[in-house]
């Protein structure tokens, strides 16, 4: 069987930047969603043991050596980069469905402060932070780390989400620049 | 207008899908009387006071959530999540 070249969901386009801010592409291999099994969190916890990770708390998400765990919803998370096989929790790939950006320098949060109806200063919304919101009219899983912010949207919507992010960071660094 | 998810914290109200009154927590069973179904699907009080609706997280974490609030006063008093009500969906 030939081989087949998987692009990623914004490939093609540039990181853009304006003055101190940058907006690329993370390109995941996998995302699994984990929704464990009524009285099986102990299972699960132990499941997640090899990978450093333990399930979370709503509004945040960990990362232990590349693998990353972010809450998702009730009794649901998005395992990032790892595999996990356990009879403890419901396993979904949804490695094609989302494409992940990432937005990183000084105004950082204001940019998105203009397409998310959420206090994202630094003293609210901290590293380590989650949060399901809607970015204007997309559903999104936002997360900021110590460096910047990362979302992830649904693949269908990428390129809409690139696009409305870009001007709001033009927008941000004209201001900036008065 | 803001609601306070149990889950995400508070929220915009456009991150919300109204459905309604709280009576469709309590659906009848099959063979209820056609007057409890006619509750059920087209009766609701109008208070001018505290009222209790149901709301959608849509943009969020996509629960069910159970509000009460003031129609007067525009008081939020209490937002719960329906998943673990006594009786709710598990
Ligand atoms: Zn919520």
């Amino acid at each position: 069987m030939p081989k087949l070249i998987a692009k990623t969901p914004l490939s093609g386009l540039w990181p853009v930047t304006h003055r101190d801010l940058s907006l690329s592409e993370v390109a995941l291999d996998r995302i699994t969603s984990v929704a464990p099994f009524r009285g099986q969190e102990k299972a699960l916890a132990k499941a997640l043991k090899p990978l450093g990770l333990a399930f979370l708390a709503p509004n945040s998400f960990a990362e232990k050596a590349g693998v990353r765990l972010v809450w998702t919803g009730r009794d649901q998370a998005f395992l990032i980069n790892a595999v996990l096989e356990t009879p403890a929790a419901a396993l979904t790939d949804q490695s094609d469905g989302w494409a992940c950006l990432r937005l990183e320098g000084a105004g950082a949060a204001d940019v998105l402060m203009r397409l998310y109806p959420l206090d994202l200063r630094a003293q609210v919304f901290a590293p380590g932070q989650a949060a399901r919101a809607g970015l204007n009219h997309m559903a999104s899983v936002l997360m900021r780390t110590e460096t910047a912010f990362e979302l992830l949207v649904f693949r269908s919507m990428a390129r809409t989400a690139w696009a409305e992010i870009a001007e709001a960071m033009q927008h941000v660094a004209a201001r900036r620049a008065l | 207008m803001r609601l306070t998810c149990p889950l995400c914290g508070p929220r915009d109200r456009r991150e919300f899908h109204y459905l309604g009154a709280e009576e469709y927590l309590r659906r009848p069973a099959a063979e209820a009387a056609s007057a409890a179904w006619d509750d059920y699907l087209h009766n609701r009080d109008n208070p001018a006071g505290e009222t209790r609706d149901l709301w959608y997280h849509e943009a969020g974490c996509g629960q069910w959530l159970l509000v009460t609030r003031d129609t007067v006063s525009h008081d939020i008093r209490k937002v719960e999540l329906v998943a673990t009500l006594k009786g709710g969906a598990k």
